[in-house]
């Protein structure tokens, strides 16, 4: 088991190389001017110009300016945004807040999902199982963007307004964990809408397999039969779906964060590209991506608890 | 809720002369997409303590769909049962409540399936599924419980039971976890057993070992066994009296000696037929002409005219009753006497 988790993460360097090399590559082949855009509308002095595209490594070329960058991230430096503020300064404090949105979608996920999914499927054919369904298929297909502003607008402000109630809070993060509640649930809106669909089937087909028959024989109750018998089988993909899912969410932050307006790292990064901070767009990236590795790997060590079948060397 | 199941559920002993386990005129019926397939149609046949029952039959003839009935498992719907018994010591199964169904299914019908591979829950160690049955039916504490199950491993002959109590099914060989779940089967000494096809995914060596393990533990406990199979072979030695299924019904029930001997109807003597033989090494083998019948469209009259040489036009119009051979043989054809005789017709 050891020896696998050193090897999964010996893997795992070639693959963050790579990524940082084409996310550097990305926002580098990006038309425009980073220190023009830093002026913004304000004409600029032509020496100061030069003497930063010459501190930032600007007139390099390419291939020497992502080595510049990445000898800086061996020794711990991930470079400076033009503002001069240490981007590990910067992602560090936002990191957190998108860490709590992203769990939060993803408790709000686990919870919805796979409770829709195996209610539907002990009550398959029957009324309840097309409700959730259809609902599925239209969490499925509403962009975010509109689920998003939608919630924003009846639980934030007309539910507020009309009733007086106002436990959901729709912008920022000053009131603790309730602040991520809503954001949360439409972060994970498509993937709640998928996980309960994979429950429903998962279960569906664990509930025919032989030994689930063999338990109904052993005159176990229904409750049992279903509950620890098939259940304990029809979780091993949910699990693999859940914990493919983290990276997808922290990723997915980028709109959610903007519509509730919440400072995380999914927000910064929207304004990096904007901005063209080469080195606050790859250090994130860089991070979404070992958050991801991460995420996979935990899963797969999680399979071999759930699934004595599979075992690692 | 334990007080009112126990009272519906058969005292032990049982009440005066019926069988340990009857069933009677059963009818088996599925509702699906392409019709109603009628997979069991009137069946009946008997067993007593330490009597072993061999249900012969091809796939679909609705062997393994009677035993489901009796055990109470068939899924319902899409399966239904329009009509027959199912008597218990008397007492009709098919009438009891699910919770006093639930009280006899396991604990005193049991039954084991023929892939213990699909059969055995692949994520909970082989101890855990065996002591389960001392868990929830006798509320054993969880040490109790896998003492329990070391000592039933051992009674089928498991090797090294006490270290591979807490090993997976897929960590067993096939003979193996066909003990395994034979132990699990008995855990709570039934009075009944039902097996399924329990060597059909076995090898031939070990075809016999499982046999005989199952001939062993019911003369030690004296239950009544019932062994659906398709194979004469694995019937010859272990079994008291054969019923012979095709098409949904029993076609011929009798010791198994007088089968082997004088088969009372052309199906069953067919079967016998095409068993290979030494002596007729060299010759083509025999098969049974045609297809086993299609449940969604049964054949009209006897259901196996369309295969049977000794066919007469009666055959095709009328249904063929269960006629008495002698008072321990039944033949469903119209012609058991010619078939007896060997004449062919």
């Amino acid at each position: 088991m050891g020896r696998y988790i050193i090897r999964r993460l010996i893997q795992a360097i070639p693959v963050l190389l790579g990524s940082t090399f084409l996310i550097y590559l990305t926002v580098f082949a990006l038309p425009g001017d980073p220190i023009a855009s830093l002026a913004g509308e304000k004409r600029t002095d032509p020496t100061v110009v030069a003497i930063l595209r010459e501190q930032y490594h600007l007139n390099d070329p390419f291939f020497l300016q992502y080595w510049y960058y990445i000898k800086g991230v061996f020794v711990g430096d991930f470079g400076t945004t033009f503002a001069k503020v240490e981007v590990s300064d910067l992602i560090a404090g936002k990191f957190q807040v998108t860490i709590n949105l992203a769990m939060t979608a993803l408790i709000l996920e686990a919870i919805i999902g796979v409770g829709l999914g195996l209610w539907a499927a002990l009550r398959r054919g029957q009324a309840i199982d097309s409700a959730i369904l259809a609902s599925t298929l239209i969490l499925i297909s509403v962009p975010t963007l509109v689920t998003g502003f939608v919630l924003q607008l009846l639980l934030g402000v007309q539910l507020k307004t009309s009733t007086g109630f106002d436990f959901f809070p729709v912008a920022g993060v000053y009131d603790g964990w309730r602040s991520y509640l809503v954001p949360g649930f439409v972060l994970a809106g498509v993937s709640i809408a998928y996980l309960t669909r994979l429950t429903r089937t998962s279960l569906a087909e664990t509930l025919r397999a032989d030994f689930v028959r063999t338990a109904v024989a052993k005159g176990l109750p229904r409750r049992r039969v279903v509950g620890r018998h098939a259940l304990r089988n029809a979780l091993i993909p949910l699990v693999t779906y859940l914990g493919a899912d983290l990276g997808t969410l922290m990723g997915g932050a980028v709109i959610t964060e903007s519509i509730f307006n919440i400072p995380g790292i999914g927000q910064e990064l929207f304004r990096s590209v904007y901005e063209r901070q080469q080195p606050v767009v790859v250090g994130i990236v860089t991070l979404l991506v070992l958050v991801y590795i991460l995420a996979n790997l935990f899963v797969d060590l999680l399979y071999a608890v759930l699934d004595p079948r599979i075992r690692y060397e | 809720m334990k007080n009112t199941a126990t009272e519906v559920v058969p005292a032990e002993g049982g009440l005066g002369n019926d069988p340990l386990l009857a069933v009677d005129n059963l009818h088996v019926e599925f509702a699906t997409r392409a019709g109603l397939v009628k997979a069991v149609n009137g069946v009946s046949y008997t067993l007593n303590a330490g009597e072993t029952l061999a249900v012969l039959g091809e796939s679909g003839s609705g062997k393994s769909v009677t035993a489901q009935a009796i055990m109470g498992i068939l899924d319902m719907p899409p399966a239904r049962i329009p009509l027959g018994e199912v008597r218990f010591r008397g007492t009709d199964l098919l009438k009891l409540k699910e919770e006093a169904r639930t009280q006899i299914r396991g604990q005193r019908i049991a039954m084991i399936f023929q892939d213990a591979l699909s059969a055995l829950n692949p994520v909970f160690t082989v101890g855990w599924q065996i002591g389960e049955m001392f868990r929830v039916h006798r509320g054993m504490s969880r040490r109790d419980a896998e003492t329990k199950a070391v000592e039933l491993m051992d009674r089928v002959r498991i090797p090294a039971a006490k270290q591979r109590v807490n090993d997976y099914p897929h960590q067993f060989s096939g003979g193996m976890r066909q003990r395994i779940m034979i132990a699990m089967s008995i855990a709570l000494d039934p009075e009944v057993l039902i097996a399924d096809e329990p060597t059909t995914a076995l090898d031939v060596t070990v075809q016999a070992q499982i046999m005989e393990l199952l001939a062993e533990l019911q003369r030690e406990s004296n239950m009544g066994l019932i062994l659906i199979t398709h194979d004469l072979g694995v019937v010859a030695d272990v079994a008291d009296k054969i019923a012979v299924m095709y098409g949904g019904r029993i076609v011929e029930n009798a010791p198994v000696h007088d089968i082997y001997r004088t088969p009372g109807h052309p199906y069953t003597k067919g079967l016998l037929e095409s068993i290979p033989r030494v002596d007729q090494k060299g010759q083509e083998l025999y098969a049974i002409k045609g297809l086993p019948p299609n449940l969604l469209d049964m054949p009209s009259g006897c259901s196996f005219h369309p295969r049977c040489p000794y066919r007469q036009d009666n055959c095709v119009t009328d249904v063929p009753e269960l006629y008495e051979i002698n008072p321990t043989r039944n033949s469903a054809c119209h012609y058991w006497r010619e078939v007896l005789d060997g004449t062919d017709g």
